[in-house]
């Protein structure tokens, strides 16, 4: 299995597709970069699919191509960990409608020899789940042992047995939720104006000058990352402390606009380094598809309707300081899955940190996904 | 076999094997284990306390965190074969609702609860004036999650007013079986089993 260039760290596969998206239009060819850890076992029963986040991408347990920082789950995935390569088949594919080697707005179109921009058809979680399967059918795995996400990875998670209800036996939904509220549409357009009002951003069509609206992609991260903290958690790690000068003076009141405290010298970096490593367009798609997630609305408007015919148990844990998903959201989801009397599992764990709770290291999340992963099929 | 507290060993060994249970105030999922691995229910658990919820589902079980008083009627009617409340109904704000509650998620329902009409906790009061702490009742009044004190006596009548069938009862003083008749002055502990 090990010889398969199927398998292994940064694989990239062009899938002739078509893949229907749910707004009609047909994305063909597919492509997808993802990354396999592990030994996908004899009767292909031992995967475990993890979804990544808005920002995320395929390096979940690997040094990231372009900052070098490693993966960005290592804390959940790893040789003794709940999600062990040495136990599971771990498969993380980049979301279509990202730039980590999915299609995306700076693909190629093949129709016209240049990237797609706007022209790049707008797509939904659900359609980032059916691009997996479509992986999945290319890996040779019929069956998940487990889908496992946070955040939008929760919704994809979440999408995953709705959309394929005989195809996973597992679901673990993190600091997620069913839909995106007005509050969360709300955020997430600040981001989108802030981009599109860069006047570099051109109508999307910013590639072949190779100069991208980064100023815009930045301020967007920066509101973003803001819902990403809890006011606690930036009250303990800068109140209102001021940002040392260069030269090592110690910072005071400039009486003008320079980044004098360290939580803006703190959001300014969050920004800049992320226009280095992200694309603004694929921004603005995947911003999107959040906003239009609704599962309930996918089914009638009754969430119990997207669990009635999966036999999947679910593990749905939400963190208290998590103020972009709630726990009243993951209460949501629990209630929908007791309605459809499917085997759920909830926790409210408590931190100080935020939504960011669930990247960052919590023995108890640890713990709970461990369990919960290592019983039934 | 891990030993289960005596009120829920009553309650293991009358479960059906094979049958669907709601574990209201399950803990860290003690007699849920026990009625999975050992008697094939398909057993499902509702806690209030994070750290008993993360417990039971680090053992695989089925629990969601939540509060008795406010998440059952996210339950479905008739959803559960049993629905099981053990030494839960006194720490509850609203007992006649959560005993409604239970008979119309499960077929039948078993209650268990510390009997404070037990000899030992009237002596308390009576000689001592002071409200008891008893090896059942181990917290004094300001520290106790009771804080609906229940007697046998006072159960079965409101189980009469509600019109609710005793379909079994079990009195317990310490781990051995006392009789019904005298069992509000001498069970320190009740099991019931309820249907409508």
């Amino acid at each position: 299995m090990s010889s398969d260039p199927r398998f292994g760290l940064r694989r990239h596969v062009t899938l002739p597709g078509p893949l229907a998206l749910d707004s009609g239009a047909s994305l063909s060819p597919v492509e997808i970069g993802y990354e396999t850890y592990g030994t996908l076992n004899e009767d292909a029963s031992n995967a475990v699919l993890i979804c990544h986040a808005l920002t995320g991408d395929q390096h979940v347990a690997s040094d990231h191509p372009i900052t070098g920082k490693p993966g960005w789950w290592t804390r959940m995935i790893g040789p003794g960990k709940p999600i062990d390569p040495a136990r599971h088949f771990i498969i993380c594919s980049n979301v279509i409608g990202s730039c980590m080697g999915s299609s995306g707005p700076a693909t190629i179109d093949p129709a016209t020899g240049e990237p797609f921009g706007m022209a790049f058809p707008v797509i939904t979680i659900r359609d980032m789940v059916r691009a997996q399967a479509m992986l999945l059918d290319h890996l040779g795995i019929r069956r998940l042992q487990a889908v496992v996400g946070g955040s939008m990875g929760g919704m994809q998670a979440l999408s995953w047995p709705a959309t394929f209800p005989t195809r996973v036996g597992a679901v673990v939904v993190i600091a997620s939720t069913s839909r995106h509220s007005a509050q969360n549409i709300a955020y997430h357009e600040v981001g989108r104006q802030a981009i599109m009002a860069d006047p570099k951003w051109r109508g999307g069509d910013y590639y072949a000058a190779n100069d991208p609206p980064s100023a815009g992609l930045a301020v967007a991260r920066m509101a973003a990352h803001i819902t990403y903290l809890s006011e606690a958690g930036l009250t303990e790690k800068f109140g209102r402390r001021f940002q040392a000068r260069e030269g090592g003076e110690a910072g005071a009141k400039s009486f003008g606009f320079d980044a004098d405290f360290q939580v803006e010298s703190y959001l300014r970096h969050q920004g800049l380094s992320f226009s280095d490593r992200f694309d603004a367009n694929s921004y603005l798609y995947i911003t999107r598809a959040l906003d239009y997630f609704d599962l309930a609305e996918e089914h009638g408007g009754m969430l119990a309707g997207a669990f009635r015919d999966t036999q999947a148990r679910f593990c749905v844990v939400s963190f208290d300081s998590d103020w972009l998903y709630p726990t009243r959201e993951s209460r949501t989801i629990v209630k929908a899955l007791n309605a459809a009397g499917r085997h759920v599992s909830f926790v409210e764990l408590s931190s100080p940190f935020g939504h960011d709770a669930f990247l960052l290291d919590s023995p108890e999340l640890n713990r709970v996904i461990d369990g919960f992963l290592r019983t039934g099929g | 076999m891990t030993e289960l507290r005596p009120d829920l060993a009553v309650i293991a060994r009358n479960v059906a094997a094979g049958s669907r249970i709601l574990d209201i105030g399950c803990g860290d999922g003690a007699l849920m284990a026990v009625l999975r691995d050992e008697h094939g229910v398909d057993a499902r658990g509702l806690e209030i306390d994070p750290d008993n919820v993360a417990a039971a589902v680090s053992r695989g079980l089925s629990v969601v965190q939540g509060d008795a008083d406010t998440d059952l009627a996210d339950y479905p009617d008739q959803s559960f074969d049993y629905a099981i409340l053990s030494q839960t109904l006194q720490t509850s704000t609203r007992p006649r609702v959560v005993l409604d509650d239970l008979l119309r998620i499960g077929r039948r329902a078993f209650v268990s609860f510390p009997n404070f009409a037990h000899w030992r906790v009237r002596l308390s009061l009576l000689w001592g004036g002071r409200m008891p702490v008893t090896r059942l009742l181990p917290e004094r009044w300001y520290d106790t999650p009771n804080i609906h004190h229940v007697t046998i006596d006072d159960f079965r009548a409101l189980l009469g007013e509600r019109g609710i069938t005793v379909e079994k009862s079990w009195f317990l003083s310490g781990d051995k079986q006392t009789g019904s008749a005298a069992a509000n002055l001498f069970a320190e502990h009740a099991v019931f089993l309820l249907s409508r």
